[in-house]
């Protein structure tokens, strides 16, 4: 039986939409004349959610004991009997009470997936296992009911939900979001502006992602042998950038993370640094001294540190260039070199001719003293 | 061959000696950036801003002593995230701070090793510093507001337990004197 279509509403927070946009949509595909049925919906009290919910039959949820309460939650057994073409399953990080199918609800409703039912579901930026503690960091606030990445990776469609901060700050304080008692308080701890705007930026770089790991899996299938082939699999290379700085474990080699790492917090994109070891060459003394001190810096930062041994930086450095993906490539700038070594190209140009056509390559000015140049092989 | 010839062979023969023997000491003059050399001066910093008279003593120090100076961000990871994880929103504070110091000591020929050090106290991230490098002299400033985020009970703590000598500098007036990581973005 063939898996049905899955499209998840993301958000950066309660209260932009998700949920109505995911029923305003659920009501195109009825009209359409599709079998659309409600699995499960949250309305949170809200009016306009629940008036654009009428009209959508909805699947009645069961009563569950838990902790001498009776809560509601989805029947999943009677959605895989109704077996609507399209189920609208909201809140797909919840987690469900013990003595269920499954613990969480992402798990149900791959159960129905896998009975050939489309589903639309909704879920926060916040709840994304691999950002729980970036938002956590950004906001002060930890979520506790988080969801693997894969969920999101597994989606045929992931629609964004974007809303500005200013905007849903109105709609919490036109009780919107919350009922009245609840907006100061929202409006106090979670509803920050600032909190907004670093939720906002975390979720349009989070759907980037997932549009350009969608391209290149795409681009991985499609034939290369006709110029469209070839044009569509260069493009999710010029899309999504991915910077790479070539550091030695020496001091020197900080201030170049540092310019990196600037530069790609401000293209929004991740950082490698790459160290090309030279064979047998021992890390002991200095050297692992020095190589601890990138491998924190580096796990400050979210970055990646790689070693690799090979006796030509150039080859090394190209290789990971073309595995990594890597956009824009950082160096410091060579110092000055005696002898014979004069007469070589300089690194710059040698790595623009090795790497890969469109491949930019940057060189971040050496401030500090006098080092050991022994290493630009 | 006549005496004139061979005086001038004699001479060339010393240029080129003089000139190797002068090359030689260039490459080899710095040993703070040699392997070997630990000599190195403590300087931990939190917040924004540093004071500037603190700086000042800690390039002085390294300079008179060929140190290398290691400006320390220290970072309080909250004990709700690990202690590893990365802090981006610290780090984009420290960057302009180490920029800034990193150009002050270049003007002043002083070789510079930064360091960002994460616990969730800045005593714990200073212990961790002091485990894992080896320092000459750690210099504090005295004020818990002269930049160092270090209380008079972290001071009498670093007196005790540092592996190192420790200059607190007295408070003075000239603490007021910042160094801001805009400075260095400014220029």
């Amino acid at each position: 039986m063939q898996r049905g279509r899955y499209k998840i509403f993301l958000g950066m927070a309660a209260g932009v939409g998700k949920t109505f946009r995911m029923l305003q949509e659920g009501h195109a595909e009825a009209d359409a004349g599709r079998d659309v049925a409600i699995g499960y919906l949250e309305p949170h009290r809200r009016e306009e959610t629940s008036a654009q919910a009428r009209g959508l039959e909805v699947v009645p949820r069961r009563r569950v004991a838990y902790r001498h309460v009776e809560v509601e939650e989805m029947d999943l057994p009677a959605v895989l009997a109704r077996a609507p073409e399209l189920a609208l399953i909201d809140e797909l990080a919840h987690t469900n009470p013990p003595g269920l199918e499954h613990r969480k609800r992402y798990e149900d409703i791959d159960d129905v997936l896998a009975v050939g039912i489309d589903v639309f579901s909704t879920v926060n930026v916040q709840h994304l296992e691999s950002l729980n503690d970036q938002v956590t960091e950004l906001t002060g606030v930890r979520v506790r009911e988080t969801v693997p990445d894969w969920v999101l990776g597994r989606a045929d469609e992931v629609v964004l939900i974007d809303l500005t901060p200013e905007a849903l700050v109105a709609r919490l304080r036109a009780g919107k979001v919350y009922p009245g008692e609840g907006i100061q308080a929202a409006l106090d701890n979670f509803f920050k502006i600032k909190n907004l705007a670093a939720l906002r930026e975390v979720s349009l770089r989070q759907v980037a992602e997932d549009v350009e790991s969608k391209r290149l899996v795409n681009s991985e299938t499609e034939p290369l042998g006709t110029r469209e082939g070839r044009l569509a699999a260069a493009v999710p290379k010029a899309v999504g950038e991915r910077l790479l700085a070539l550091v030695r474990p020496q001091p020197s080699s900080q201030r170049l993370v540092r310019r990196a790492w600037r530069s790609a917090q401000r293209l929004g994109t991740d950082l490698d640094l790459l160290w090309v070891k030279k064979p047998g060459q021992p890390i002991e003394g200095e050297v692992e001294r020095q190589v601890t001190a990138l491998r924190q810096l580096a796990s400050v930062l979210g970055a990646t540190l790689l070693i690799e041994e090979h006796d030509d930086l150039v080859a090394a450095a190209a290789r990971v260039i073309r595995e990594r993906g890597s956009t824009y490539v950082m160096v410091g700038e060579s110092l000055p070199v005696r002898g014979l070594r004069r007469l070589r190209e300089p690194l710059p140009q040698r790595l623009m001719r090795a790497a890969p056509t469109g491949v930019d390559v940057r060189i971040v000015a050496h401030r500090g003293l006098e080092e050991e140049a022994g290493d630009d092989r | 061959m006549t005496a004139e010839h061979a005086l001038i062979g004699v001479a060339l023969l010393l240029g080129l000696l003089g000139g190797y023997l002068l090359a030689r000491r260039r490459r080899l003059g710095r040993p703070s950036e040699r392997p070997e050399a630990v000599h190195q001066i403590l300087l931990p910093f939190t917040g924004t801003e540093i004071s500037r008279r603190a700086l000042d003593a800690a390039l002085r120090l390294a300079r008179a002593e060929d140190a290398t100076l290691m400006p320390a961000y220290l970072a309080a990871v909250p004990s709700r995230l690990p202690l590893d994880c990365a802090i981006p929103n610290e780090a984009a504070k420290a960057m302009p701070m180490l920029e800034a110091i990193e150009q002050r000591a270049a003007a002043q020929d002083v070789a510079v090793d930064a360091r960002i050090e994460r616990g969730r106290s800045y005593r714990h991230a200073l212990r961790r510093l002091l485990a894992r490098e080896q320092f000459d002299r750690v210099v504090v400033p005295a004020t818990a507001t002269g930049g160092s985020g270090l209380s008079g009970e972290d001071l009498v703590w670093l007196l005790e337990k540092a592996p190192a000598e420790v200059l607190i500098l007295r408070p003075s007036p000239g603490d007021e004197r910042r160094l801001a990581g805009a400075e260095a973005a400014s220029r």
